[in-house]
């Protein structure tokens, strides 16, 4: 088990003839993700690498020929918000966004329309999600990952590999990896991945990893206090960033006082979860949750 | 992204919403005759920086005549303004905006921003007008009143009664607020504004509704499509390297320490900073060089990194997915030689080929350490500032 997507996850790549949409599209096929088609609108006809993967102008005709049930998405930010709503509308379940860079106006409204929907979106500006030697939707390099019972979430891609790569050093593997996406607004939220790992039996302990800005590591906290029977080990980035300066990703800017590390960190350590102070510590924390 | 308060009222007006008679200045010769030709009998002198706290820092005066008025357009064009927000160095106030004064009956609060956890756009107006919103919010949370926008449906006649009613507004003045609330949600939605506060909004006593301040943030996300927007930015306003850098796609911000990092990603970029402080140093900035660090960057990352006098060391910090290590140390290796440091090089390749990464930075004749692990990396480079 795993959470998300599995083996027989019926994947289709809209932004597929794209250079970013082609190479990663490849890397996917090599982990073993079920590419079953591409979308690039005006293309339909064509293929891609090699002639293995077909194009299609659309996602409903993608769906129509190939019952793909997920999608990925490397669309330019002009375009992305429209292509998780035509994803969206044309009955996919799950939807990682990729793209870096969408208007937060956009992402607003398509909050609305997945929700109406009953879309899961992952992201956008996040590395995807990967259920280990079975899909890998995303980004991330999936050598660096093995197959365990350690789930993880996280906001940023490096830290996510930095991690998995500590989990691994530890003698843990993983189940399923999620990057969740740095953007104010985002698809799934750090609760929902909780939620999902909780009800997941492989999954045995979770590792978050949050940053400065916004409320979804505490919102995450206080719900795992309630409900969560399983260890989390925690890390939270951001502790020298300045107030009121964007580090990097759009949703990562103290502007309140309770969105800063340390008032997350306190939180997290009053909800049971395990806070790494050190980054070079998670995985050590969760070998010792584990043991 | 910001602008200017004479730029946010210019906004303003093309929306229909009512502002104070001004006119900007880019001189004194400008500033006197923009007095002239308000012909008013109380002129506000006004330094137009992006910094809130202008009015306490001396950046704002009334005029009540010419003298006065001569006065202060000498004293603040020029002037290094300091605020809580510019920073003990303050900010050289080039541009100033004179604006007629206007009689004021009462003065309420009105904002619209993103709600991150409702994931919603609020509208919040206050009685509490012309004071600091985050004060009102710790200390009176019930003064704020607020309403959440559906976005497919865009805000509704009801919310802009709730807010309307909520001030205790009535007759002429209820009509003008529900009006100029509704054409604050229409500016805010088309330019793609992540903040649109007036503060104060002033009733006068002719029961007219005017934004007498405002203050605009944007989502950079969006400026592809608001030209008008990128058109109004103000390159003064912003630091000189984290310009350069965006033009090298490297995303960078200065900080006070001696430890500079080169980092791939922006959430290992703010542990890197976080750990170096925990060894003990203090990091000298952020600087996140994207999926791809080829020489190229990496030369770029170190340009902008020693524009800073403060940096002692350099910590490089890579994590290799899809970019190979080795290619990564071949690259640093490259811009070390080229660029001829003279300032320590920690670096720690971890990922894709970091053996082989390991071995490049080893046989290399140049002064590179190289690093083990975060920890290992940021103590160091820590260590390599003392010695």
């Amino acid at each position: 088990m795993s959470i998300l997507v599995n083996k027989n996850s019926r994947v289709v790549v809209q932004g597929i003839t794209g250079s970013e949409g082609q190479f990663h599209s490849k890397q996917m096929l090599d982990y073993g993700t079920n590419i079953v088609a591409g979308v690039t609108p005006g293309k339909g006809g064509t293929s891609v690498l090699d002639g293995s993967v077909k194009v299609y102008n659309s996602v409903e005709e993608s769906i129509l020929r190939t019952k793909a049930d997920t999608s990925i998405i490397f669309v330019p930010p002009p375009f992305a918000a429209e292509a998780i709503i035509e994803s969206s509308y044309a009955g996919i379940k799950l939807i990682v966004c990729i793209t870096e860079g969408v208007p937060i106006h956009d992402m607003v409204k398509v909050k609305q329309i997945i929700k109406r929907n009953g879309t899961r979106l992952i992201g956008p500006n996040c590395p995807g999600i990967i259920t280990v030697d079975e899909c890998k939707l995303g980004i991330m390099p999936g050598f660096i990952c093995k197959r365990g019972n350690i789930g993880v979430v996280s906001k940023s891609g490096t830290l996510t590999y930095e991690a998995i790569d500590q989990l691994v050093n530890s003698g843990l593997g993983q189940t399923t990896a999620i990057g969740i996406g740095g953007d104010p607004i985002i698809g799934t939220t750090m609760l929902d991945c909780l939620e999902l790992f909780e009800d997941d039996k492989d999954t045995d302990g979770v590792v978050i990893i949050g940053e400065i800005g916004g409320q979804m590591e505490i919102e995450a906290a206080h719900w795992a206090k309630e409900n969560m029977s399983k260890p989390i080990a925690g890390f939270i980035a951001g502790k020298t960033a300045p107030p009121g300066k964007r580090m990097g990703h759009a949703g990562a800017i103290v502007s309140g006082g309770n969105d800063t590390a340390e008032a997350k960190i306190k939180v997290l350590n009053e909800c049971g979860i395990s806070v790494s102070e050190s980054v070079a510590d998670i995985g050590s924390v969760m070998k010792s949750l584990m043991n | 992204m910001k602008i200017h308060e004479y730029q946010g009222k210019e906004l303003l007006k093309k929306h229909n919403i009512k502002i104070p008679h001004g006119i900007p200045a880019f001189s004194i010769e400008e500033a006197m005759k923009a007095y002239e030709a308000l012909d008013s009998s109380v002129v506000a002198v006004k330094a137009q920086v992006h910094a809130g706290g202008r009015g306490k820092g001396g950046g704002v005066k009334i005029a009540k005549n010419k003298d006065e008025a001569y006065n202060h357009i000498e004293n603040i064009f020029g002037m290094n303004l300091v605020t809580h927000q510019t920073g003990p160095q303050g900010k050289n106030v080039e541009r100033l905006y004179l604006e007629s004064g206007v009689d004021i009956k009462d003065e309420f609060y009105a904002a619209i921003t993103l709600d991150r956890s409702l994931e919603m756009d609020v509208f919040m107006v206050s009685t509490e007008g012309g004071v600091e919103i985050e004060k009102v919010a710790s200390e009176t949370p019930d003064k704020i009143i607020k309403v959440w926008i559906d976005p497919l449906v865009g805000i509704k006649n009801y919310q802009l009664r709730k807010l309307a009613f909520g001030l205790g507004l009535t007759g002429k003045s209820f009509k003008e607020a529900i009006s100029t609330f509704n054409k604050m949600y229409n500016c805010y939605q088309k330019n793609d504004a992540s903040i649109l506060e007036i503060n104060p909004l002033v009733i006068t006593n002719d029961d007219e509704i005017i934004a007498l301040d405002s203050k605009f943030n944007f989502d950079s996300n969006a400026l592809f499509r608001q030209k008008d927007i990128v058109a109004m930015r103000d390159l003064t306003e912003e630091d000189e390297m984290e310009i350069e850098a965006s033009e090298h796609n490297l995303n960078y911000i200065k900080l006070d320490g001696n430890v500079g990092c080169m980092v791939n990603g922006a959430g290992l970029a703010m542990a890197t900073m976080d750990i170096i402080k925990i060894a003990g140093g203090e990091p000298a900035n952020f600087l996140d060089v994207g999926g791809t660090a080829n020489a190229e960057t990496v030369k770029n990352g170190f340009r902008i990194i020693l524009s800073d006098k403060n940096v002692k060391s350099i910590l490089i910090n890579i994590f290799g997915g899809i970019v190979r290590c080795d290619r990564v140390a071949e690259g640093v290796v490259q811009a070390v030689k080229e660029l001829g440091l003279n300032v320590p090089v920690v670096v720690r390749l971890q990922g894709t080929n970091a053996k082989e990464a390991k071995k490049i930075l080893e046989d290399s004749n140049v002064s590179i350490i190289p690093a083990h692990g975060m920890k290992d990396a940021a103590e160091k480079a820590v260590q390599s500032v003392l010695n």
